[in-house]
């Protein structure tokens, strides 16, 4: 950041709205969930957004991507609508899914974003077939598969990545890697260098990058999605970041030392980027009004997520299958 | 009308899928040589090795790479080899293959078609015999189809190929050389259509893939000896065909449920409940279930034969069921 002279700062303070918008987004989500509108489980990525910004913005909206189950900053970085999404997690008619998937299934096929996955490490195969689905008919598309540095541990990675080499498949693997799987520090369950090692050993280059430092990621992803679309195959990209919050909502993530917390909220890539853009002039009112702004953005459409009505009941049955009935033996 | 088997019907009904939508590709271990029982020979040659992919060993991926296939557009046929291996790719049919449309709000389908082979031949040992359809029967958002006959092999599998849905086909391996007649021109069977595959009245025998044949030698002896047998073939298990099991049951009063696998929590104990359930008014007997032991199944064949329901197992169990009940 020392060459904040020369940034693209109209494009940088876009991304730093983005990155606002992805944290009171999920701000409002977690004050929803206090008060018992969100249920089930919600992550929050607050701390991760440069992640979400810095490779979003690489993409086309035709380009496809897959999410973990910290994936609200995924989904609305690929462009989908935010009120959509809160009244997803509030289970409302309206939800991107309807009010079927909730926090962790988050997904809008509309905006390439292909959804969240509940299941540690799920969405590698799957981002895997459909990068070769794209290649079998000849799509330029390409398809970004994020997921945690858990994910590195099961054989779903080793299994997809491998997939995508033999086939030489257009895929960008992101491991964003926040150093925790779930309570646990992942680096005590990893054997080896992790992700970026065995990416390489499996002939996939890998890339590691500052994951707070937006402009560090967005460069490394826009070189990274251009050899992908070049048709060069597979990357993995490995962003080394840090979730300020717990694991979910209610988490309170005892289990990490208050001075490291602190130390990281200070690297958080939010401050990062505002002061990158206050040193490159530009004026911190503007930069103050993007935060109130991103506020505002999401109390109000957590309010219109609330407002929302429920789905009818009868659409339980609704999308199970066409063959057969869903409803033969409901009682 | 021609003679074909089990096995080229199979594969025809791949060969004119692939032919009529160039979205239908096949992918697996072992396609290119012609897959391990041969169902695919010289489909590389004719479709090439993108659309009849060899892949590698790496079943939950597999299984997975169809399921982000199929969200994209194109018709994968997985190959699994064995029901038995399917298992490394429980996460990618269940949670993900079986859910996706559901949990994401209708927003996409997943059409792909599973092929396991199921069942016993002889002594290939307990980790490539099993038939494990009623754990796919138990889940919500998937087909599952376990064809008898050569005819049906090409008309289930060519239905199940432009189903919408996620289907399990399930093709016995001990039929693969089973030959029959098969219908020359276009043949589609309908998914969830059984097959009365013989007429009675004395009892109902329902069963489904390679018990088929089974049941139907029990009921030729049986007829002989003046006990007339109807054997419904069930063809689809999800879902079922309701309607022809409980009309033929209305009409014997008796139903016997054969089926391969093992009889404890198995797809026989489903009908043999809803019969219970909606038609006890109508029953002479109580239902029955014959189905295998609840043991592992063994190598040596004096073992392995533990495991097997017989053609005797099946007329003892009718005779037991239309005895005249005795009063204590
Ligand atoms: C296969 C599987 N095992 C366990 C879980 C429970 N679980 C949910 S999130 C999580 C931690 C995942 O860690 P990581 O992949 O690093 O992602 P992060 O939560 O840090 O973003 C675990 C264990 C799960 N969802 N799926």
């Amino acid at each position: 950041m020392t060459q904040a002279a020369n940034i693209d700062t109209e494009r940088l303070t876009g991304l730093l709205q983005l990155m606002q918008r992805i944290r009171a987004f999920e701000q409002a989500a977690i004050a929803a969930q206090k008060e018992g509108l969100v249920l089930g489980a919600i992550h929050p990525s607050i701390g991760q957004e440069a992640v979400a910004a810095g490779i979003c913005t690489n993409l086309e909206q035709a380009d496809l991507m897959l999410s973990t189950h910290r994936g609200h900053g995924h989904t609305l970085a690929k462009g989908a609508d935010p009120l959509a999404m809160m009244r997803e997690l509030f289970g409302r008619a309206g939800g991107t899914c309807g009010g079927k998937g909730g926090s962790m299934h988050i997904a809008d096929f509309g905006v390439g974003m292909l959804g969240a996955n509940g299941v540690v490490g799920a969405n590698i195969p799957i981002a895997t077939g459909a990068a070769h689905g794209l290649k079998l008919q000849g799509s330029r598309q390409i398809v970004t598969c994020i997921f945690g540095d858990g994910a590195v541990n099961r054989g779903p990675f080793l299994e997809g990545l491998n997939w995508a080499r033999v086939f030489d498949l257009p895929v960008l693997f992101v491991c964003e890697d926040n150093g925790f799987s779930a309570t646990t520090r992942t680096a005590t369950m990893t054997g080896g260098a992790g992700a970026g090692a065995r990416a390489q050993s499996i002939g996939i280059p890998a890339i590691e990058v500052d994951g707070n430092d937006l402009m560090a990621v967005d460069t490394a992803a826009r070189a990274a999605i251009n050899d992908i679309r070049a048709g060069m195959g597979p990357t993995l990209l490995h962003a080394k970041t840090y979730r300020i919050t717990g694991h979910t909502a209610v988490d309170p993530a005892t289990y990490r030392p208050a001075e490291e917390v602190e130390a990281q909220q200070a690297n958080c890539p939010i401050a990062r980027l505002q002061s990158a853009l206050t040193l490159a002039g530009v004026e911190a009112a503007r930069l103050a009004a993007l935060h109130t702004e991103a506020l505002h953005e999401m109390t109000d459409i957590a309010a219109q997520a609330q407002a929302t009505d429920w789905p009818d009941p009868a659409l339980a049955y609704a999308d199970v299958q066409d063959v057969g009935n869903p409803a033969e033996r409901a009682f | 009308m021609a003679r074909d088997t089990y096995l080229n019907a199979g594969r025809r009904a791949v060969i004119e899928e692939m032919q009529r939508d160039d979205a239908v590709w096949a992918l697996g271990e072992d396609l290119g040589r012609g897959g391990v029982f041969g169902q695919y020979k010289g489909l590389q040659d004719m479709f090439g090795p993108a659309r009849i992919a060899d892949t590698p060993i790496s079943e939950a991926c597999i299984m997975g790479a169809a399921v982000g296939a199929a969200m994209t557009g194109t018709r994968p046929i997985v190959e699994m080899r064995f029901s038995d291996f399917a298992l490394c790719a429980v996460d990618e049919l269940v949670n993900q293959a079986a859910k996706a449309r559901f949990m994401f709000g209708g927003q996409m389908r997943v059409p792909m078609v599973v092929r396991e082979p199921i069942g016993m031949w002889r002594s290939s040992a307990a980790q490539h015999s099993q038939s494990l359809e009623a754990w796919y029967a138990h889940i919500p958002g998937l087909v599952v189809v376990a064809p008898s006959t050569p005819a049906d092999n090409l008309g289930l599998l060519k239905s199940a190929i432009r189903c919408d849905d996620p289907v399990v086909y399930m093709e016995h391996k001990n039929l693969w050389a089973l030959e029959g007649d098969v219908p020359e021109g276009e043949h589609l069977v309908e998914l969830g259509r059984a097959e009365v595959a013989r007429e009675g009245d004395a009892i109902t025998i329902v069963t489904w893939s390679a018990m088929r044949h089974a049941c139907l030698r029990a009921a030729d002896v049986l007829a002989t000896k003046g006990t007339e047998v109807e054997v419904i073939d069930l063809r689809t298990l999800w879902p079922w065909d309701r309607d022809a099991v409980f009309a033929s049951v209305r009409r014997t009063g008796r139903l016997l449920v054969v089926h391969e696998a093992v009889s404890v929590g198995g797809f026989g104990a489903e009908i043999a409940a809803s019969v219970a359930e909606a038609l006890h008014h109508h029953l002479k007997a109580p239902v029955r279930r014959l189905g295998a032991p609840r043991i592992p199944i063994a190598y040596a064949p004096a073992l392995e034969d533990r495991a097997r329901v017989s053609d005797d197992a099946i007329i003892n169990a009718v005779q037991g069921l239309i005895a005249p009940r005795t009063v204590a």
